[in-house]
């Protein structure tokens, strides 16, 4: 029973596991591929089933003009826009959240719980619900196509996620931390900057995990509220996907682009295995 | 604890998101009200002509939400029972347990859209490797995202491939954080593997699971991106979901008027929907 048991964990799991890594390996050998090799019959390996070349990764550094994709502009707004809306809504987020967890706050029928699920209730908004007002909202304030118009909008997005997971996590802090801070003479500023952030970089480091990876996988808001002045990486890379597809330097692009975000999956599976996680996500 | 600076920490997160968002949802409401669209772009009052037409004169923005229902919650039940079996699969001693954690955890990491058109490339219908493979098996062709029935499934391949992961992450977090003495006591009754998991693990895990469909469902509801990509709603209007009809009337058609009337009542449906499924949920689940 138990081995029987073990095999088909085993078997499941490696099943899970090609799964997972198809698709990569998939881009990854079309990368490679020229015109000839993706459109006469289906290939796999190189130099085995056709004959390598770089031309899908040398075009993204190219520019528009000799025939490139040019990315790395792209690349940067991206990056730009990630860490800077996540920037803000984690040290908004993050206040609020401390308020939620040690203060009480009372308002007609309103409680702490409400002012929270008012916050984490915002990731229920379906993007396209926002996209029109935003697209109308933005031009009338000229932030339409620039990079600030989307960190406002950014900001609605991972500012919930932040929320969410620094009041549950201040909750596990113990409030001995904060009152001991106090009859030492600190004013609950001090305590709060010199006691407790210290005390929740484990919990600061997993929301901001989280933001970053909500901003960065966004496609929609970037897709309607920028045209050509600014442009970020998922829709960049979607663009190539027209009719004549260019698989090559569409799988090229696509590795760069999902490549940052998995360092990612290395910083979250290290705190959770430490434990930390638990805490930070309920 | 009392302190009379408190709103010093909580104000501008609050506000800042009221800010932003108090003017979006007002200028719906307003624009669910008015016939704005390419021909007469202004912001007239024509009453709730637009909600008349939604409820007596627009089947496909129904059956778009029923589509939607199907798929969110058919892909969430999916990544439930596979994220759970993974979770539990790497939570106690395995070889390379690290090295699987962080595999299972890498497709959430990846922007859905991108992935999306590598996917469109693997299902495709003549140059793709999965048919490919199929045909030296002697399978197919398989018309992935050609036909109305079988995009769906590719649909649900696609998302359970990119959010399972997700699942994965807060139920595994949920074991590790539980107590060890339950399971302590269980094995010292020499219960089995399978009794350990509906009698110890499962119910433990009740108000965890609760809260991950939860907010799975929450973020299924929003599919779009790949939808926008693999079928754009094709073939016919066989994948087409709420979000993206909205996006088609409002944004390629624009009848901004009657998209905002669609958002809006889309909007409460969805918060309606969702608080009855948290109920019901957390009535089945948690047995008193």
């Amino acid at each position: 029973m138990e081995k029987l048991y073990k095999i088909l964990k085993y078997t499941f799991i490696t099943l899970w596991t090609v799964f997972i890594v198809a698709p990569f390996l998939w881009a990854v050998s079309t990368s490679f591929k020229d015109f000839q090799s993706v459109n006469s019959k289906v290939t796999y390996i190189p130099w085995l089933d056709f004959e390598p070349t770089l031309e899908g990764w040398r075009v993204l550094v190219k520019s528009p003009a000799r025939g490139g994709v040019d990315i790395v502009e792209p690349y940067f707004n991206s990056i730009f826009v990630t860490c800077t809306a996540s920037l803000i809504s984690i040290v908004l987020g993050t206040l609020a959240a401390y308020a939620l967890s040690r203060f009480t706050f009372k308002a007609g029928f309103v409680r702490n719980n409400d002012i929270t699920f008012f916050f984490i209730s915002q990731r229920i908004m379906p993007p396209i619900v926002l996209s029109i007002p935003f697209f109308i909202f933005l031009s009338t304030i000229g932030l339409l196509d620039s990079l600030l118009g989307l960190v406002v909008v950014y900001i609605v997005l991972l500012m919930p996620i932040a929320v969410w997971i620094m009041v549950d996590f201040f909750n596990r802090v113990p409030k001995e931390l904060d009152e001991t801070a106090l009859i030492d003479g600190c004013n609950p500023y001090q305590a709060f900057y010199k006691v407790v952030l210290p005390n929740s970089i484990p919990g600061l480091i997993v929301a901001g995990m989280f933001c970053i990876i909500f901003g960065w996988i966004d496609f929609f808001f970037a897709f309607i509220l920028t045209f050509t002045e600014v442009q970020l990486l998922p829709v960049k890379v979607v663009a190539l996907n027209s009719s004549i597809t260019p698989w090559w330097s569409l799988s090229a692009s696509a590795l760069i682009s999902v490549a940052p975000l998995i360092i990612v999956a290395f910083v979250v599976e290290r705190y959770l295995s430490k434990g930390n996680l638990s805490g930070a996500l309920k | 604890m009392n302190f009379k600076h408190k709103y010093i920490f909580l104000f501008p997160g609050l506000f800042v998101l009221i800010g932003i968002l108090i003017f979006p949802i007002i200028f719906t409401i307003r624009l669910s009200l008015s016939g704005w669209n390419s021909y007469t772009p202004e912001m007239n009052f024509i009453g709730i002509t637009n909600y008349i037409r939604l409820f007596t004169d627009d089947p496909r923005f129904w059956e778009s939400f029923f589509r939607l229902s199907f798929l969110s919650v058919s892909t969430v039940i999916l990544q439930y029972i596979i994220g759970f079996a993974l979770a539990l699969m790497v939570w106690r001693e395995i070889k390379f347990k690290r090295f699987f954690r962080v595999i299972f955890l890498i497709p959430m990491m990846t922007t859905p859209v991108i992935m999306t058109v590598i996917w469109r490339t693997f299902f495709h219908e003549s140059l793709g490797p999965v048919n490919d493979l199929l045909g030296h098996i002697g399978i197919g062709p398989i018309l992935w995202l050609s036909d109305p029935v079988i995009a769906k499934f590719t649909v649900i391949i696609v998302e359970v491939w990119q959010w399972t992961p997700f699942m994965f992450l807060l139920l595994l977090a949920g074991l590790l954080s539980l107590p060890k003495e339950p399971f302590l006591a269980a094995a010292i009754d020499g219960a089995s593997t399978f009794r350990k998991f509906v009698y110890v693990t499962f119910p433990l895990m009740a108000p965890i699971s609760i809260g991950a469909i939860i907010i799975r469902l929450i973020e299924a509801s929003k599919i779009m991106d790949t939808v926008f990509v693999l079928t754009s709603g094709g073939p016919g209007t066989a994948t087409e979901t709420s979000s993206f009809y909205i996006y088609i009337k409002g944004l390629r058609e624009f009848q901004m008027g009657y998209a905002a009337t669609l958002s809006f009542t889309y909007l409460v449906i969805m918060i309606i929907s969702l608080t009855i499924i948290a109920k019901v949920l957390t009535k089945l689940m948690i047995k008193e």
